[in-house]
């Protein structure tokens, strides 16, 4: 293999994108032939690198500068300081400042900020996404090569039990029990599904995982299915995520090529393969048995639960479905073992946990912390601090299935038990802080929107539920609300928790008895005195525009 | 007629290169659909019928799983199709203000097209780049960041 004096990255997720990385690649690259420095350079699009503010940043290593935002015009002078002459080109650096924890690998922050760990994003960033060599210097597959050739499936399913990993697509079940129960069913063929349909709004952390470092993925679903006994996988992955898409069938068919994938890998009796499908545009389909009916070509409908797809899965055969999160951790804890896991997180909730930072902050994005960390800690150190001094008024966690929580609780650890006991749900991991400009009612409104729309129909409890919460609140933000609205709204929510047929309906109710709960005063605002605190809401009734149908 | 007729030919001839590319199986379906969108801009009835016919499938199965997805359209589009994310995320940051703004410029509500058949407004869930909120797409090109002033210059770009 070749070796390069330095390494350029080039941020290349959507947003990066949508400002012209492509376009600031291209002149790097011109640039870098120009000064003929093409042999002692390597230049790659990686994944999202950094803070989405700065955009498109550009890394280079070994010195581990960051430029950010590159515009295209910068790449020729970049090239000729930095690369050329050797220092950094003056006026293009990102602010120091703004550099936050979820960069922690940078050298020159080690140590002066709080540190980030990195388990899920290990690679994400700094390999280049499409290079089946890079990969695998960093690492990749030596878990799956440990496994196969000197573990049984039985020890590997220990060792995942005594990690105490949790799933990170929001329930958090045990994913060694989850494990331990496919591998128990009796059957002739078993599927190993990654659910990578990440729809939940205000979460991009899987897709950052499959675009950033998709051979963690496939090498975790190989580990998985020989620990259960499957020898087919397939990837779901949300019809709006094509770069991810795109990245991953790279990434298989050079598994395929590599032996990776296929028959006996790594001369072993074990053979398995990976097949990508992609979603259409559904939010339900994230529901795992959705999910598997999905694959079957039909309508994203969740089955009858039980019996569970850890017996009769895809194609009615058992099936381990896990989140892209709950796998990219499998290869890091193979590697190092379960006791180096245990050592991050709490007791009962071990290991990292990705969360998207949005709202009204300073920083939005992405970290990676240690399971347990605050709130507060959140807040202050990872987003600093709210946007213009803004209070920060409520926090709406994992996407639209989370909770709504009120300054009052920030200070809860956030991982799976301490939640639970305070009544509120971590979810997917999506964290929009708000400030005292956003009306609960209005939130709660967007948020039943969603829903509404999002519901797939089948049970009428969340069809007509979602439907009509919508209308109810709709009506108080025009003012028409009544204190028996209240009543309704909250009769609804436990309707929607106790009736409906999957966690879809089971959780949609979840904003209306927070706000009613927490909001209370605000709320009756509305309906009382007819006025909305935050003056977000019109209070009158909105005139339709458009086009008479 | 002849229009007609090669409007016929040209879905006839987008079905058959899904189904040759996926094959027949009933997992495929999704991907055909998918495929054929892609090439046509949305699904015409004749479309899914030649869908039926090919892979063998009942027709009340292609049809409904055809409108269960959001990203399949039974219905033609606009020239450009905007779609703009009004979920919480976005909703927060200033969404509402962008989302007047497009309605202010296009007259029309979500779901419909303008009556010169230039612009369709369709809302959606979320687009999965909630760091830059609030975005909106423009067919393929994805605008985050936006704020309501900026609305009329976006547009003027695809005059």
């Amino acid at each position: 293999m070749k070796t390069y004096r330095s390494m350029v990255l080039v941020s290349g997720d959507p947003a990066s994108l949508a400002r012209g990385a492509q376009e600031v690649y291209r002149r790097l690259q011109e640039s870098i032939i120009e000064f003929g420095l093409q042999d002692e350079v390597s230049l790659s699009m990686a994944g999202d690198i950094g803070r989405q503010d700065v955009i498109p940043l550009v890394v280079v290593y070994p010195e581990a500068v960051v430029y950010g935002p590159v515009r295209p015009e910068d790449a020729r002078f970049l090239v000729e300081e930095h690369l050329y002459k050797g220092r950094v080109a003056a006026g293009l650096q990102a602010a120091a400042r703004e550099l936050t924890g979820r960069i922690a690998w940078i050298s020159a922050r080690k140590g002066t900020l709080p540190a980030e760990q990195r388990i899920v994003l290990e690679r994400a960033g700094l390999i280049d996404p499409t290079s089946l060599e890079d990969a695998i210097i960093h690492d990749a597959y030596t878990a799956l090569g440990h496994v196969l050739t000197e573990m049984t499936p039985p020890q590997v399913i220990a060792e995942i039990t005594k990690s105490g990993l949790r799933g990170r697509g929001g329930a958090g079940f045990p994913t060694g029990l989850k494990w331990s129960f496919v591998a128990r069913a009796r059957s002739d063929k078993k599927y190993v599904i990654c659910n990578a349909d990440e729809s939940e709004p205000g979460t991009f952390k899987d897709r950052l995982v499959l675009e950033g470092d998709p051979h963690c993925i496939i090498e975790a679903m190989a580990i998985a299915g020989y620990a259960v006994g499957a020898d087919e996988g397939y990837i779901y992955v949300r019809g709006e995520y094509q770069l991810a898409t795109e990245r991953l069938q790279t990434a298989v068919q050079q598994a395929r090529e590599a032996g990776i994938l296929g028959k006996n890998i790594f001369s072993t009796n074990f053979s398995f393969d990976i097949h990508i499908h992609s979603g259409a545009g559904a939010y339900i389909c994230g529901e795992e048995t959705a999910l598997i009916e999905s694959i079957e070509g039909k309508r994203g409908e969740p089955r009858a639960r039980p019996p569970y797809p850890t017996t009769h899965g895809l194609w009615n055969k058992p099936t381990l479905v896990n989140n892209v999160e709950t796998l990219a951790n499998i290869p890091a804890i193979l590697r190092h073992g379960a006791d180096w896991f245990r050592s991050f997180g709490t007791p009962s909730s071990p290991g990292t946990k990705v969360y998207t930072i949005l709202g009204h902050v300073n920083t939005t994005g992405l970290i990676e912390v240690p399971m347990g960390i605050t709130l507060r800690e959140v807040i202050a150190i990872y987003a600093k601090g709210m946007k213009n001094g803004a209070t920060f008024k409520l926090a709406q966690t994992g996407g639209s299935s989370g909770s709504i929580i009120p300054a009052s609780l920030q200070d809860t650890p956030m991982d799976f038990d301490s939640f639970t006991k305070a009544g509120v749900s971590l979810g997917s991991g999506a964290l929009l802080i708000c400030d005292d400009s956003t009306c609960v009612v209005d939130l709660a409104k967007a948020l039943m929107n969603f829903f509404r729309k999002e519901s797939c129909g089948k049970c009428t409890p969340c069809r007509v539920g979602t439907q009509r919460a919508y209308q109810v609140l709709q009506r108080i933000t025009e003012g028409q609300g009544t204190l028996k609205d209240l009543e309704e709204l909250s009769a609804l929510s436990e309707n929607l928790a106790i009736l409906s047929n999957c966690g879809l309906g089971q959780t949609a109710g979840t904003p209306l008895k927070d706000i009613l709960s927490h909001f209370r005063a605000e709320v009756e605002a509305h309906v009382r005195l007819k006025v909305c605190p935050t003056g977000v809401c019109a209070m009158q009734v909105k005139e339709k525009r458009g086009v008479r149908v | 007629m002849t229009t007609v007729e090669q409007q016929g030919n040209a879905t006839i001839e987008a079905v058959r290169a899904a189904v040759a590319s996926h094959g027949t199986d009933r997992a495929e379906l999704i991907p055909v659909l998918s495929e054929v969108n892609r090439a046509i801009g949305y699904l015409p009835t004749e479309a899914l019928e030649e869908i039926s016919r090919q892979m063998r499938l009942p027709k009340s199965q292609v049809f409904t799983v055809a409108t269960f997805y959001r990203m399949l359209s039974t219905e033609k589009l606009g020239q450009h199709v905007i779609r703009f994310c009004e979920s919480a995320p976005c909703h927060v940051v200033g969404g509402r203000e962008v989302f007047e703004a497009l309605q202010d410029a296009l007259q029309v509500e979500p779901g419909q097209t303008t009556p010169d058949g230039k612009w369709t407004l369709i809302t959606v869930s979320c687009l999965g780049v909630c760091g830059v909120g609030p975005v909106v797409m423009i067919d393929d090109e994805m605008y985050g960041n936006v704020t309501a002033a900026q609305i009329p210059d976006i547009l003027a770009r695809y005059a």
